[in-house]
Parts: structure tokens; C-alpha cells; sequence
């Protein structure tokens, strides 16, 4: 017992370890990269000097990542996410206003990506017919070749909801590797022979094939949540949705440090999320099986 | 105030719709109750607004809100260019140039109902000096140091003295919005026509018609007709292009041109140019002595003849007719000829000629060499030229620019860049060879450009900052550019401004491409638009604007 | 051979011989400004009409699968093999190893790639020749795509570990490393043929975004991501269909690719 909450106390101090670094590397690739002292408004005309020397100043505070890391965690400790420079409001109002809208984007986009693959990935293991699979291969090759903000405008036009739009671009993705994985399990001999001999589908599928793929397309699974998060930003950005996706963009564009720390924790912290809880749902799987 | 709209928006749009269906027809049947009846107007800010607070105000979207919920006591009439009483009745600028006095119209009062008097005035404009506020706003009355002095005469009567010479102190008005000194809304008491109603961050601001406008028309009838005012927070061209199809946007500011023709082939009359804007496009070269490229290139880059060879050999009237669908006019020198007054009319658009600036760059000891242009000592002439990424005008010129300059064996290397790398590399690192970028001129009087033309300055971008002026020609026009600040006779700052223009377009330390059209779209049910080309285009007379009938 | 791969066959055959006589195919080269007749419907001159600055669409489309069919495949193959490497020998070792490569995974997924990809351009001189450029960021891109497949990869090799012919052939003292490439590698193919092929479209988009900060294809080269992009402006679709045809070229090339290779993917599967 007491080895166990030990394990569980080592597994939360490495995901809190993990998405703190992740903080402070995106605090230093952003600190690092061009254009971080700057600001657009220096190129109105009208301000005098001193109005730019203090746009440059207001920048200045952040100029030693590790001091600025430092800084921002303890005043996170106390609820304090500090405040956008590009948009003057506090971080946590910002995030909490904006984070359900995202949210449930990304919830319906991934189910529904999910449900097209599953469909039709399991529909090219059963039928096997090489009309159907170079016709699917066709169907996601094209989504996967149309640029995102494509998309995006596209449901625009159509008035589709931005969360299809998601799910045409994440679901070529999830649809190849669960197609090659279905596609693998049904060829395995044990299942030929068991087909051979009569077994009903319903039967393979759940007794044979389920408890192969599982493991794989849960962290195919894992993996669709980032690509999902990658998705939302043109998506809302192009959509009008005010989403986490569509600040992000704002505050890259702004080389806005202190709410794009937050973000990437908050991407850090889903992105682990997804992916452990898929490991340990693919291990449970595994350890029943055998 | 800040809440969230939903992210399903799409989804319930039918639904959406039919229930909007039932209330038209409710309102219907009680809009002669409730409101005015002019409607609600609706289109698009490229950005969210920054702040609401009008003397904190730095970019478009920001303006545009203080434009339509600000009460200015001088107006600039976007028609006719010139200045108009708002809520001040009369104004008398004092000889020396530092002194405004102001008599104000009485019985105004805020939209949250709070008195209007010189009071506030007083109090705005010593918010709007206060040197921690750092606002372009505030900025332009700065000309010395020293404090601003704001004398409350009687409650209709205030004398405002700076330390030192304003020029074209009047105009300066136009931007100030006077707040409310008592009223514990701070900004969000307003005294023009609108007044912020609800804002939700990321997607949309609602104005609605401020019930204490003070204005009438000409049938004493209240001002603004429109109920409402409808912003949504959308920075696509393409989407705002097609919700205005769909109809559900009503104006377009500032359209793009390649749009405006695809506009202007299905229903040419939502589309309206109006000519040449103040806004202008420029390539200039780098020119600071302490920039970390070679040495030769330097040379080029400072070297007039140099520039104005590149001048000569850029085909302007193929920029303007390629890449702005004949929507540009080729530019002349620093001011656009759509400024009436300022611009000087005796300069005439440049010629182009390849040959001609071939053989001027012989002349300079150049020469060709199966095909490329090398100079005196060899070195073949290559540079790049770098544009901010995303506006594919400023793209489209480039690539024009470099197949231009391929004629005559000049090798061009386009990079376009993200705007704060841009900027880091034009401001503080001056790792660049060449650039293109605009000037969006709000103002018409040339003290807005200082910063520009001063040699010592931050803006003077081809070569900033500089401790004394390092050329004869930017130190006269220095000294252009002061006289005429300190001049309060419009003729004599005229001609030193006339002066300025020339000086520049023989020198091309700004090589001027063209004036961009003031292209804007509205839709027909709007009533009363004259779109003009000072901003805001469409929705200058904003209080006059109605949708369907009065 | 089935049909649909001999048809396969026939089309690849076609856009490689395509783009390699790009030079006598061609109209004119691909920077050459028609500039009486921009943005140009089809017509006998122009195949495919001309774009915004009056070039000819076919001339680029056929020299812009140069630069993409060879850069964006070879990208794909990099990332595959990282994917391959980290997360096979991850998952194939497990314990704290794949603890660790899994964390290193999942912070790659999630940091702002964007300022890196920023920094590099600012790190490269500004007259730099195109190829270069265009060679440098599909190195990056195929140095930064390998997250996905990784993840995936893992938990089939630390399946893989656990299962029985595994442990047989330890028990029969087969060495690791052999073990590694006879027995796990092979395994890995479904995912890794996923991953090459995914990342070859999506390379090729990639390639086209990062031009706004100045990496990829310079002007006035073309590749088929700068073609593509043109779509993004296309408000009315149907009104200019030959618009579409870099968009159809290029399914029609990497479903090709996949149909005619489906044989080996199956085989491995």
C-alpha cells in the first residue's frame, strides 16, 4: 500500500516536474527568438522618445527568463498568473474566460474524428476490398493536403460548426495509423484460421482484435489531443471563435511572455494528461490480457 | 460586462435564425415605443480594441470606438478636410502658437447624465499631459518641456497655455475625447454619438445610441438614427469579405482591392473608391553607418544616385495596375495629392526607364557582365529586400520590384518576415539591406510626420537617431521642418514644407511607391454614406447613417 | 500488379517525366511576369491560367514538384527514423528510459515550436540562396515531426517486449541488438508507413506556412505549398476550379504513392 502511494507521489511529481520545464523552455524559446523587445507602437510617429524608451523599458523587466520563471511561479503559487502585455488583462481572466469555448471544440472535434476513423478504419479491416481502401486512402489523402486555414474558411462558408473543421484535420491523421493497426490485427494467423473456421465477427473483433489494438490506438489517441490543440488556432482564429487557440495566436504575434507561458503550461499540462492517462488505461488493457 | 459567447453559434444558426425572425416582427409592432428606428449597423474591427480609455488610444480598433463614442470639442469634417465646431461653439488660437481658448456650448450633458462644463475639459487635457501616459494622443501636443497650464474662465470658457508652440494646435482637438471629471463610469461616460453598451473579448463590442447626444439634424431631429452599432472582432479579410455578401456585415473600411473587383463583378454598387488615400508605400535602403553589412553596400545604400537609378527603374504604374488592380495611384513624393492642402502640386510623378537608370549607374562606375550589374570594385550588386509577412500587397510589390530590377542585372532576394522580427531588425539590430512597408497617415498636417523627417529621431527610419544630421540635405531639412513648426502663417509653413517634399524626392531616402485607393463597401441598405478617404471612410457621418428608414 | 497500382505506376511516371522536362514543357520559366494578363482563366497560352503577378500556373506547378517531390519525401523519412529510434528503442527498453523519452515526447508536443523555427531564420543571413533555405526547413520540420509516431511506437514496442515469441527468442539467447532489428523493427511498420505517409503532405504544407516568417521557398520560386496557399484567398469556391488542380495534383501523387506501395505496407502489416 504504502509502495503505491509512493509510485503515485513519484508519477505527480514528475508530470508537476515535466510541465514546469515546459514553462520554462518556452519562456526561453520565446525570450530567445527576434523580436522580443520590440513592440509595434514604436513606429507611431507621434509618440515622442520617451514614449518609446518606455514601451522598451515595460519589456526590459522581462529580459532574464530565469528571473522572470522565478518571479511567475511564486506569484502562481499564490493564484496571480501575471498580465498580458498585449492585451492589459490578467492571465486568469483571459484564460478563464475564453478556456470552455475551446474546450468543448476540442471535445466534439476529436469525437467526431474518432467516430469517422473508427468507422472507417475498421470498415477497410472488415471488407478488405482494394476499391474501398484506395478510395478512403483518396478521401484523407485530400483533407490531409488542403492547408488548415483552407478548412477553417471553408466552414465558414458552409456555416459548419469550427469543431468539424477540426475533425477533417485531425481525423487523416488518426485514420491512417488506426487503419494500418486494424489492418495488421485482422491479419494476424490466429484470426484468419478463426475466420476460417466460422467465428463470428462480432466475436474476433472483440475477443481478438480489441485487446491488440487497444494499447496503440489509445496513444494514437493520446497524440490526437495535441493535434487537435495545434488545430484550434486557425480555427478559431478564422471562425471568430474567442478561444484559448485564437489568443495564443494573438499573444505569439505579440511576443506577449507572460500569457504565453501560461498557455504552453496549460498545453503541457493537457498534453500529459492525454498521454499518461491513455498509457495507463493501455496498461491496464495489457496486464488483463495477459 | 465580460461574458462569453457561445462556441456553438454555427450549430443553433438556424435555430438562431427563426427566433430572430419572431423578434423582427415583435419589434415590429413596438419599434415606434422603444427606439429611434435607424437600425443597427454593423461591421468589422481588424483587432481587438486595446482600450477604451480615449487617451490611451494607439491602434485602429481603439480609434475607431473613440470616433464613434468620443465627444471632441473641434471636429475635422472628412468631406470637406476642414475644422467644425463640436462642443466647443467658437475657438481663437493665440499669435504665438501656445495658447488655445475655447468657449463651449452649454446644457450638454454625459450619457450617464453627468453635467458637462470647462471642468472637464481642464481635467482631460491635464490626463492627456500627463508625461507617465505615454499616448500618441498626448504626444503630439508635447513640443517642450514644461507643464500645461488649463485656466477654467467660467463653465462655458476655458484658456489652455503649453510651454511652448503647438503647430496646427486646433486640429490636434480632433482626437481628444473629453472625459467626465465626476462621473464614476471614468471613460465609459461618453458625450458622442454612441456609448459602449457590451463588450465581449475576442469576438464583438455593441454600441448604442447615446440618449444625451447633443446634435440635431436639420429637422431638429435627435441625433444618431442608428439604435445600435454591431463590431464584430474579426481579423480575416476573407471572412469579413464573405459575411458582408451574406449580408451580415454592412460596411468594409479600407477594402482590399483584389476584393473590391470581385465585389464590384456581382453588384457594382456596394463598392465605392475614392481615390487616392494619405496612405502611402515606400522602399527605402539601409543607411546607418554603424549596421553590420558590408561596407560596399553601404556605399550603394548612401549614394542618392544609387537610389534614385532603383527609383527610376521600378515600373510604378505596373505596381499599381498588377498588384492593386489599378486601385493605387503611382506615388509621387512624401504627401499624397489627396492632402489638398500640403501636398506640393509642382512635383510630378517619376518616369520609369530602365534604360535610364542603367545608364545612370554606368555613370557611377557599375557595369554590366553577362547579365549582372557589378560595381567599381567588383562586387556584384545583390541585396534583399524584407516585407512584413502576411500582407501579400507588399509581397506582390516585391516580387514585381525584383523582377524590375533583374533588368537591369540587379539581383533581389525577397524575405518576408514576422512583424516583431521585422522590427527588431529595422530598429534596433539594422540588420537589413531594404524594406517595404507603408506610412498610414492619419493627420494632414506635416507636424504629424516630425519623427520622420528629424534626423535625431526614432522614426526617421532610414538611418535614425542621428547625434548631428550626417548630410547637408537631412540637416536642411531639419531645419525645414522646425521653421515650419514654429510658424504659426500656414503660407510660410507651407513653402518650408514644400521645400521638405522636394528635398526628398530628389534624394529618395524614401523611394515613394504608391498612394493606395480608399476603397470601401456598403451595403444597400445603409442609408446616407459618402464614404470619404480620411478615416473612419465609411462611418465618418456615423450619426447621419441608417438602416432601412428613419 | 493490380490495376489500380499499374495505374499508379502510370501517373507518377507521368509528373516525374513532367517535372523533369519542366524546361521544354513549360510555356516560359516560372518567374516570367505576364503582366497584361494576371490572374488569367485557362486558355491556349496559359494551360492553367496565371496567377495574381501574371505567371504561368502550369510552368510552376510543374518546376514547384521538383523542389516538393524530392525535399518533402526525404523529410519524411527523417522524422520516420527518429520516430523509429526514440520511441521503438523506448519502448523496447521501458522502464525509466521510456519514462523519459515519453516526458521528452509530450514536451515536444506542447512547446511553441513557432519561436525556434523564428530563431533560425534570424540565425541565417538574409541573402541567403533559396535552396538552402528550402533545404534547412524541411530539415527542421523533419527534425521536429517525429512526436506523433514516437508515442505510438512506444507502446507497440513495450507491447512487443512483453509478448511471448519476444521472450522466446531471449530465452533462446538471441542478442538485443539483433533482437531489436529482427524482431521488434519489423513489428513498428504499420505506424512508421502512417507516419511517412501523413508527413509528406503535411511537410509540404508546412513548408508554404513557414514562408511567413521567411523560411522555405523564396520568391519567386514556386513549390506546391506556395500553390496551395493561393486557396487560402478563394472566398467563392466552384468560380475558378483550375485554382484547384496543384490541390488535385498533389492527392493524386501521394495516393499513387500509397497505392503502389500498399503491397510492402501490407506485407507488414
Amino acid at each position: 500500500m504504502r509502495s503505491l502511494r509512493w509510485k503515485i507521489a513519484g508519477h505527480v511529481l514528475a508530470l508537476v516536474a515535466t510541465v514546469l520545464l515546459g514553462g520554462l523552455l518556452s519562456a526561453t524559446l520565446v525570450r530567445l527568438a527576434p523580436g522580443f523587445d520590440t513592440d509595434e507602437r514604436e513606429l507611431d510617429p507621434h509618440l515622442s522618445a520617451e514614449s518609446v524608451q518606455a514601451l522598451r523599458d515595460a519589456r526590459h523587466q522581462d529580459h532574464n527568463v530565469f528571473r522572470f520563471y522565478f518571479s511567475y511561479m511564486k506569484r502562481a503559487m499564490t493564484g496571480d498568473l501575471g498580465t498580458s502585455l498585449a492585451l492589459g488583462q490578467p492571465v486568469r481572466t483571459l484564460l478563464r474566460d475564453r478556456a470552455p469555448l475551446t474546450l468543448r471544440l476540442l471535445a466534439i472535434g476529436l469525437a467526431l474524428a474518432w467516430l469517422l476513423t473508427l468507422t472507417l478504419a475498421l470498415s477497410a479491416a472488415w471488407l478488405r476490398l482494394s476499391v474501398f481502401d484506395t478510395l478512403t486512402t483518396a478521401a484523407s489523402g485530400t483533407f490531409l493536403c488542403i492547408p488548415a486555414a483552407v478548412l477553417a474558411l471553408l466552414s465558414v462558408f458552409w456555416n459548419a460548426p469550427g469543431a468539424l473543421a477540426i475533425a477533417l484535420i485531425v481525423f487523416p491523421h488518426t485514420y491512417r495509423y488506426a487503419r494500418n493497426l486494424l489492418v495488421k490485427a485482422y491479419s494476424r494467423p490466429h484470426i484468419i484460421t478463426a475466420r476460417a473456421k466460422g467465428l463470428g465477427e462480432a466475436r474476433i473483433l472483440f475477443w481478438h482484435v480489441v485487446p491488440v489494438v487497444t494499447p496503440q490506438l489509445l496513444a494514437v489517441a493520446g497524440v490526437s489531443v495535441s493535434m487537435a490543440v495545434g488545430a484550434a488556432i486557425p480555427v478559431e482564429a478564422l471562425c471568430g471563435l474567442a478561444g484559448i487557440g485564437q489568443l495564443a495566436w494573438q499573444a505569439a504575434l505579440a511576443r506577449d511572455l507572460p500569457l504565453l507561458v501560461n498557455i504552453t503550461v496549460l498545453v503541457t499540462l493537457v498534453t500529459l494528461l492525454a498521454n499518461s492517462s491513455a498509457d495507463v488505461i493501455g496498461h491496464v488493457v495489457r496486464s488483463q490480457e495477459v | 460586462m465580460r461574458r462569453h459567447k457561445s462556441g456553438f453559434e454555427q450549430m443553433t444558426n438556424t435555430c438562431g435564425t427563426a427566433i430572430s425572425v419572431a423578434m423582427l416582427c415583435l419589434g415590429f409592432l413596438l419599434g415606434h415605443a422603444v427606439a429611434q428606428g435607424g437600425g443597427e449597423l454593423r461591421f468589422c474591427l481588424r483587432t481587438e480594441p486595446k482600450t477604451f480609455d480615449p487617451l490611451k488610444v494607439e491602434d485602429d480598433a481603439s480609434a475607431s470606438i473613440r470616433y464613434l463614442t468620443g465627444g471632441v470639442l473641434v471636429r475635422v469634417n472628412r468631406q470637406t478636410q476642414d475644422l467644425e465646431p463640436g462642443l466647443a461653439v467658437s475657438w481663437k488660437v493665440s499669435k504665438d502658437g501656445r495658447q488655445i481658448s475655447f468657449r463651449l456650448r452649454s446644457g450638454i450633458l454625459f450619457s450617464d447624465g453627468t453635467p458637462f462644463s470647462a471642468e472637464d475639459v481642464a481635467y482631460t487635457v491635464q490626463q492627456l499631459m500627463d508625461p507617465a501616459l505615454h499616448s500618441p494622443t498626448g504626444d503630439a501636443f508635447r513640443s517642450g518641456t514644461g507643464n500645461v497650464e488649463t485656466n477654467v474662465v467660467s463653465p462655458s470658457q476655458i484658456v489652455i497655455t503649453f510651454p511652448a508652440q503647438v503647430a496646427g494646435l486646433d486640429r490636434l482637438f480632433d482626437q481628444v475625447a473629453i472625459l467626465s471629471q465626476r462621473s464614476s463610469k471614468k471613460e465609459m461616460a461618453v458625450l458622442g454619438p454612441f456609448m459602449v453598451a457590451d463588450y465581449k473579448p475576442g469576438s464583438s463590442v455593441l454600441l448604442k445610441r447615446n440618449p444625451n447626444y447633443w446634435k440635431t439634424d436639420e429637422q431638429g431631429r435627435k441625433l444618431p438614427y442608428l439604435d445600435s452599432i454591431h463590431l464584430d472582432i474579426q481579423p480575416n479579410r476573407d471572412v469579413e469579405l464573405l459575411r458582408f455578401k451574406r449580408g451580415e456585415l454592412d460596411l468594409i473600411n479600407s477594402l482590399d482591392s483584389e476584393y473590391f473587383d470581385k465585389l464590384a463583378a456581382t453588384s457594382p454598387q456596394v463598392v465605392h473608391d475614392a481615390g487616392a488615400s494619405l496612405d502611402s508605400e515606400q522602399l527605402w535602403f539601409n543607411e546607418v553607418a554603424k549596421s553590420p553589412i558590408p561596407n560596399y553596400k553601404k556605399n550603394w545604400f548612401r549614394s542618392a544616385s544609387f537610389r534614385r537609378a532603383i527609383s527610376e527603374a521600378i515600373n510604378r504604374e505596373d505596381l499599381s495596375r498588377v498588384v492593386f488592380h489599378g486601385h493605387a495611384q503611382p506615388a509621387v513624393g512624401p504627401f499624397s495629392p489627396a492632402n489638398k492642402f500640403w501636398f506640393n502640386s509642382k512635383l510630378k510623378p517619376q518616369p520609369y526607364s530602365s534604360d535610364a537608370a542603367l545608364k545612370a549607374l554606368q555613370d557611377e562606375g557599375f557595369r554590366m557582365e553577362n547579365g549582372t550589374l557589378k560595381d567599381k570594385d567588383g562586387n556584384e550588386v545583390v541585396f534583399s529586400i524584407i516585407t512584413n509577412s502576411g500582407n501579400k500587397y507588399r509581397e506582390r510589390m516585391a516580387v514585381l520590384i525584383q523582377d524590375d530590377l533583374q533588368k537591369i542585372g540587379i539581383r533581389v532576394n525577397v524575405v518576408t518576415l514576422d512583424f516583431p522580427s521585422l522590427i527588431e531588425r529595422m530598429t534596433q539590430t539594422f540588420d537589413y539591406e531594404a524594406i517595404i512597408l507603408g506610412l498610414t497617415n492619419v493627420d494632414l498636417d506635416p507636424n504629424g510626420e516630425m519623427n520622420v523627417w528629424l534626423s535625431s529621431s526614432e522614426n526617421h527610419q532610414w538611418n535614425p537617431q542621428q547625434k548631428a544630421p550626417e548630410t547637408a540635405w537631412e540637416a536642411e531639412i531639419d531645419r525645414l521642418m522646425r521653421a515650419q513648426a514654429s510658424s504659426s502663417d500656414p503660407k510660410k509653413r507651407k513653402e518650408a514644407f514644400d521645400r521638405v517634399q522636394e528635398i526628398v524626392v530628389e534624394q529618395e531616402p524614401f523611394i515613394f511607391l504608391i498612394n493606395k485607393n480608399a476603397l470601401s463597401a456598403v451595403s444597400a441598405a445603409v442609408q446616407g454614406a459618402a464614404p470619404m478617404i480620411l478615416s473612419p471612410q465609411t462611418f465618418w457621418n456615423a450619426e447621419r447613417l441608417f438602416v432601412g428608414t428613419k | 500488379m493490380s490495376l489500380w497500382q499499374k495505374l499508379a505506376c502510370v501517373i507518377l511516371a507521368l509528373v516525374l517525366c513532367g517535372s523533369v522536362a519542366a524546361n521544354w514543357l513549360a510555356p516560359a520559366g516560372y518567374a516570367k511576369q505576364y503582366r497584361e494578363a494576371t490572374d488569367a482563366p485557362p486558355s491556349r497560352a496559359h494551360w492553367l491560367g496565371t496567377d495574381e503577378m501574371g505567371r504561368d500556373r502550369f510552368a510552376r506547378v510543374l518546376y514547384g514538384t521538383r523542389i516538393s517531390l524530392l525535399l518533402a519525401p526525404a523529410a519524411a523519412l527523417l522524422s520516420t527514423l527518429m520516430a523509429a529510434l526514440i520511441g521503438g528503442l523506448a519502448g523496447y527498453l521501458g522502464g525509466i528510459w521510456a519514462r523519459m523519452a515519453m516526458a521528452v515526447t509530450d514536451l515536444f508536443l506542447s512547446l511553441p515550436w513557432l519561436f525556434l523555427l523564428i530563431t533560425a531564420r534570424a540565425l541565417m543571413p538574409l541573402n541567403v540562396s533559396p535552396l538552402i533555405s528550402v533545404m534547412v526547413t524541411f530539415m527542421l520540420l523533419g527534425l521536429l515531426g517525429w512526436t506523433t509516431a514516437a508515442r505510438v511506437l512506444c507502446t507497440t514496442a513495450a507491447s512487443l517486449r512483453g509478448s511471448d515469441f519476444v521472450r522466446q527468442a531471449q530465452a533462446a539467447g538471441l542478442p538485443a541488438q539483433r533482437l531489436f532489428w529482427v524482431h521488434v523493427v519489423p513489428n513498428l511498420k504499420p505506424v512508421l508507413y502512417a507516419q511517412f505517409w501523413i508527413s509528406i503532405p503535411v511537410f509540404i504544407l508546412s513548408e508554404a506556412n513557414l514562408g511567413i516568417l521567411g523560411l522555405g521557398v523564396a520568391e519567386p520560386m514556386p513549390s506546391w505549398g506556395s500553390l496551395l496557399k493561393e486557396l487560402e484567398g478563394l472566398v467563392s469556391i466552384g468560380e475558378e476550379p483550375w485554382k484547384f488542380v496543384p490541390l488535385i495534383l498533389l492527392v493524386v501523387v501521394v495516393t499513387s504513392f500509397q497505392v503502389l506501395l500498399s503491397k510492402q505496407e501490407e506485407m507488414a502489416a
